[in-house]
């Protein structure tokens, strides 16, 4: 437990260091959505009987969640390519799965972070939506599924160029297409079948479904927390892996 | 591709060990499984009388580590780096915080405790990783090419660092391509030659194996060296030569080229 504070806090510490920058960084992408998307684009918009806005938070909401827990790959990819921190932690006497655990944790909390910077933003905006239990359960286990993926990718990757390879072909396709900025009920019956096998599809879902104050789907949470419970599982054994 | 083939040694306690090679002979791959970086394929190996990897944590709390590139974390303060160091190694607070002190001092670093890493030059940055790996007391010292791409000035300071540690008691176990450093720090060396030990023995033993003096002669080009039992041998033998000869007392570096064959490559 102790092993995993420490990875968890070494984490923190780095994030401390680099707030105004990542807090900064953080804010550019929602920012730039919801000037483009919300008040350009969707400015008379209406979904499902509320203004484009409020349909677009939700959205911003988990796939802000999605990004920054994966983005806990390229600080562990940092951390092992460039200073070689990781073997501090190897040679360091502390489970596979401490290790695991620190950077998972470290991947949610950055993702509360970066989902409480959207809600103020949202708040300034004038777009004030229910934030109850369901909601941020829906985050936290979007945030886990991603964190877990993130620490799977940085132990396979051989290198920081593979890590945006990665993040090029699976996390900004999914950003797009998970229903973030349109409802995936709008698509094509085909499309929907393949945009509802997409993690962040059920996860924006949830997270939208509770802010508008209705109950959102049970087998979304089931399936993000079994997903993210075995990437969990299989970021253990890639760290095993990553040993040699 | 097999790095080491049937290594069979026992370091004793309290023993400054030096482990010499050309590069790519295995000797890293050596200090990264006994630390646990690495999995052997085959074998046994046993830290302060656990094994490596059945009991692989309380052999990772035996041992400290100071690999051959610097692995601090470069945003972090000096500080900063030995309490994480600490958390890794479950220390509690109060203990953690009185050994760091007690290390920046034994390092020659306290004035530097709140100095991020990146801005400290590379015998710092060295004398800090030797500290961290001292953190929790280890009772055996990993040190992989400590002093690799240092100036002559600050290799003697991390020397006399090292021989200070090992007077306090612990284990050493050094791998090095300055053969003047293994002579001058290593009570026993072993050559390690395409992953297998070739000559294990004290530095004075090792060296007296060939005789007490060396005659050097340029011969077209390549350096041809022939070794005395005494000074008078020597001195027949350049009698007996003729071209530019130099004579000097036998060294490690002698021996190193004899049991390999081989120049050290720094």
């Amino acid at each position: 437990m102790r092993g995993c504070l420490a990875v968890y806090q070494r984490e923190l510490l780095i994030l401390k260091k680099k707030f105004w920058r990542q807090t900064a960084s953080m804010c550019v992408a929602p920012l730039l959505y919801l000037i483009a998307f919300g008040f350009g684009v969707g400015k008379d918009l209406q979904v499902d009987g509320r203004s484009y806005m409020e349909f677009l938070i939700p959205g911003l909401v988990a796939m802000s969640s999605m990004t920054q827990a994966f983005a806990i790959a390229s600080e562990i990819n940092i951390a092992r390519f460039y200073w070689r921190i990781f073997e501090e932690f190897q040679a360091a006497p502390i489970r596979n799965i401490a290790y695991v655990t620190g950077e998972v944790l470290a991947g949610i909390t950055r993702a509360l972070f970066s989902v409480a910077l959207i809600l103020f933003i949202g708040l300034l905006s004038g777009v004030v939506l229910s934030y109850g239990l369901l909601f941020w359960l829906a985050v936290v286990l979007n945030s886990f599924l991603f964190a877990s993926m993130a620490v799977c990718m940085a132990m396979l990757v051989r290198s920081h160029a593979d890590q945006a390879l990665l993040t090029n072909f699976f996390i900004t396709p999914m950003a797009f297409l998970g229903g973030t900025f349109f409802p995936v009920d709008h698509m094509p019956l085909w499309a929907q079948k393949i945009l509802n096998f997409l993690p962040l599809t059920h996860a924006a879902q949830s997270v939208r479904a509770s802010s508008f104050g209705q109950t959102p789907e049970l087998h979304s949470y089931v399936l993000l927390a079994a997903l993210g419970l075995a990437l969990f599982v299989l970021a253990f054994h890639c760290v095993n892996k990553a040993k040699d | 591709m097999q790095a080491l083939k049937g290594i069979d040694l026992h370091v004793m306690e309290g023993e400054l060990f030096a482990y010499l090679g050309p590069n790519g002979s295995g000797k890293t791959t050596t200090i990264r499984i006994l630390t646990g970086l690495s999995k052997p394929t085959s074998g046994d190996a046993y830290l302060h009388g656990f094994h490596i990897l059945r009991e692989t944590l309380q052999a990772k709390r035996q041992c400290g580590l100071v690999p051959q590139s610097i692995n601090l974390d470069h945003e972090l303060t000096v500080y900063e780096n030995l309490n994480i160091h600490g958390k890794l190694f479950q220390m509690p607070r109060r203990v953690r915080s009185e050994r760091i002190e007690e290390m920046l001092h034994y390092v020659d670093i306290a004035d530097r405790r709140s100095t991020p890493i990146k801005h400290l030059s590379g015998g710092m940055k060295r004398r800090v990783m030797i500290a961290r790996a001292l953190m929790h007391a280890p009772k055996i010292l990993f040190l992989d090419e400590p002093t690799v791409g240092l100036d002559p000035k600050i290799r003697r300071r991390i020397w006399s660092l090292v021989k200070k540690i090992q007077q306090n008691g612990s284990t050493i176990f050094l791998t090095t391509h300055y053969i003047e450093e293994a002579e001058f720090l290593a009570q026993r060396v072993a050559f390690l030659d395409e992953g297998r030990i070739i000559a294990l023995d004290k530095p004075q033993n090792l060296m007296d194996r060939l005789g007490k003096w060396a005659v050097d002669k340029i011969v077209e080009g390549e350096m041809e060296t022939t070794y005395h039992a005494s000074r008078e041998g020597a001195n027949a033998h350049i009698l007996r030569q003729v071209g530019s000869l130099s004579v000097r007392r036998v060294n490690l570096e002698d021996v190193f080229i004899s049991v390999t064959g081989k120049k050290v490559q720094p």
